[in-house]
């Protein structure tokens, strides 16, 4: 229980840290890009957008720095993001939560397939040492996962819908479909999806087989490994509960680690196959200084690396009895 | 008892022979450093290696791949190799400044932290945890959207002040586990001074882990930098394998026929980024005995 009330309250200091960064960074950075915006917009927008930008930025001529800060952090924890300046007058609350559901949807699958198969894959492999899949895969995968994201997924859209014309090269689904919960919108979705899919999946799975390979390795030469053995249980038995569950512990671990950079790289995916997610929408917004938007996806690129590792954490604590107990 | 020492001088290989029968030792290793070596060497002197001005608008644009143009010409009628060879020059520079920095940062605060202890300790490892979790790059196209086309100097300074969390990280722990080790105490009890420990008998043990860490950030500054250029966040007249791609892509290259200006900066990102994997991989193999392949046990 200790362990898990830790893991929240580091959730919450890691919460505020980034909310903070998202406040200061305007005004650290040279000539206050937030005033000097604020500057730019009056008299283009209406009051109405420039109040929205005030709330974004916290800025407020009447107010100090440290009082700013509060106001902002108060309309953070009442979900007040302002308004868009690309989607006026939308909320970019509203914006962000249509976003989110497709980059769950994608990025969310991809990363559990990877994290799974990854682990299985390395788990067997360590366990036939030097057979076909220990000397094939590991060199493999060191180099793919080298490979940068946004290259892979242009070569992917270069060699599938370009070249052979399997999948569409770009979009989440086609704009003839009708959006809704029917099932040809669902299936087009997919299709979409297949592609930038496979291109996360590739470049991520190869970080879960090598942890995981190396995990099991120094499990395996563990005495209670040997012992089991010496008790004669089957190996099959050996594998799963006495080597893989051991040596899965450091790769949920090495989950949370890993995650920010697969957000990172899903970013470019998105990007690159104009994918309508988060990442997506947070180049979008880069690239038309829509800065209270830009802000508000930040954050909930954070608070979904967040989560997702409160999740880790929680299987870390059913998995290993000794997180429970002792800490 | 002189005698005794004398051959246990004998009997420790040389470190610098030491690393480089490693190197030769290990295939992932030796194919590592060859890339490196080959992109050094571009680096260094792309001015011998190149054979024209790799801005020049002066071939016709969007040529094939021929023995002039070994990978084509651009859109804007320049020779797609000699881009790439001086752009060799930037990816590897932000490498290793990124890779130094972050190295540096990770010891200063991983050590320092498990040595120091109590509440130092709390403080420290709670902002590399922070650091850890929050996702750089983001961050960093968060920055680069106020900076306006960051520059060589801002890609450094956000990579280096950003990455060297996971590095210090490990070094805490290693350090912590050795703190109590005979050698330690033994200078404890010589009175030696905390820096004294800190910097001639604890870092001499971790060089392997050092060396990782370095490895990883600079794997995660080549892969970084060069995802932020072709979005356009860096900057557009810079000669850099990251910028290249971000033209190619608002050209269409890949639909237009210019492949080989839109596949190449990406096989040197893949290939600079491999070369740092797999020595960062053999290392591991070499510091971790239990990772190494299995010697044939020949039976006489």
């Amino acid at each position: 229980m200790r362990f898990v009330v830790r893991r929240l309250v580091f959730f919450v200091i890691t919460l505020w840290a980034a909310v903070t960064a998202n406040f200061l960074i305007p005004r650290l950075m040279p000539g206050d890009p937030a005033l000097a915006m604020m500057a730019r917009y009056r008299g283009r927008v209406n009051p109405q957008a420039l109040h929205s930008l005030e709330i974004a930025f916290g800025v407020n001529n009447h107010q100090g720095l440290v009082a700013a800060y509060f106001a902002y952090l108060g309309n953070i924890l009442r979900g007040h993001f302002g308004v868009s300046l690309t989607f006026f007058p939308e909320q970019v609350s509203h914006e962000v939560f249509q976003a989110l559901p497709w980059t769950i949807a994608l990025v969310g699958v991809t990363t559990v397939l990877a994290f799974v198969f990854g682990t299985l894959i390395g788990l067997l492999g360590a366990w036939r040492r030097g057979g076909m899949l220990d000397s094939a895969l590991p060199p493999i995968f060191v180099i793919t996962s080298a490979f940068p994201y946004f290259w892979l997924a242009l070569i992917s859209i270069w060699l599938f819908a370009i070249k052979l014309d399997w999948f569409p090269a770009s979009g989440g689904y086609d704009v003839t479909t009708k959006e809704g919960w029917t099932w040809a919108f669902a299936s087009d979705a997919v299709r979409h999806s297949i592609l930038p899919a496979l291109t996360i999946l590739l470049t991520s799975i190869g970080a879960w087989i090598l942890t995981m390979r190396n995990n099991t390795i120094s499990v395996l030469s563990e005495d209670y490994v040997r012992m089991a053995r010496a008790k004669g249980l089957s190996p099959w038995r050996v594998m799963w509960t006495y080597a893989g569950r051991n040596a899965i512990l450091p790769n949920l671990t090495g989950f949370a680690m890993s995650l920010g950079f697969v957000v990172s790289g899903a970013i470019l995916v998105e990007f690159v196959y104009n994918y309508p997610g988060v990442g997506w929408m947070f180049l979008q917004s880069v690239e038309n200084q829509d800065y209270a938007l830009m802000q508000a996806l930040f954050l909930m690129i954070i608070i979904c690396v967040l989560t997702a590792i409160l999740i880790a954490d929680a299987a870390t604590a059913i998995l290993d009895p000794r997180t429970r107990d002792s800490r | 008892m002189s005698a005794v020492t004398a051959t246990i001088r004998q009997v420790r290989p040389r470190p610098g022979f030491g690393a480089l029968r490693a190197v030769l030792g290990n295939r992932k290793a030796l194919v590592g450093s060859v890339l490196l070596a080959l992109f050094v060497v571009l680096a260094a002197v792309p001015g011998w290696i190149a054979p024209y001005d790799p801005t020049a608008e002066i071939f016709q644009p969007a040529l094939g791949p021929s023995s002039q143009h070994y990978f084509g010409t651009t859109a804007y009628g320049q020779d797609v190799y000699s881009q790439l060879v001086w752009g060799t020059r930037q990816s590897l520079l932000i490498a290793f400044a990124v890779g130094g920095l972050a190295t540096v940062l990770a010891v200063l605060i991983g050590v320092s932290a498990a040595y120091l202890g109590g509440l130092s300790d709390g403080v420290l490892s709670l902002v590399t945890d922070v650091i850890l979790v929050i996702p750089i790059f983001p961050l960093v196209i968060v920055l680069a959207a106020y900076e306006k086309n960051a520059g060589f100097t801002t890609l450094v300074v956000v990579l280096g002040a950003f990455g060297w969390s996971y590095g210090a990280r490990q070094l805490r722990s290693q350090t912590l586990s050795m703190r109590n080790r005979d050698f330690l105490q033994a200078a404890r009890v010589r009175g030696e001074r905390k820096l004294y420990v800190i910097v001639y008998e604890i870092l001499p043990t971790m060089t392997s882990l050092i060396v990782a860490t370095f490895l990883g950030a600079a794997l995660y500054a080549v892969l970084t930098a060069a995802g932020l250029q072709f979005v356009g966040l860096g900057d557009p007249n810079s000669l850099s394998w990251g910028t290249m791609l971000y033209w190619a892509e608002n050209n269409e290259a890949l639909g237009a026929g210019m492949v080989w200006w839109a596949i190449m900066p990406g096989v040197c990102v893949a290939l600079l980024g491999a070369a740092f994997a797999l020595l960062n991989y053999a290392f591991d193999e070499v510091s971790n005995p239990a990772l190494r392949k299995p010697r044939k046990v020949t039976r006489g």
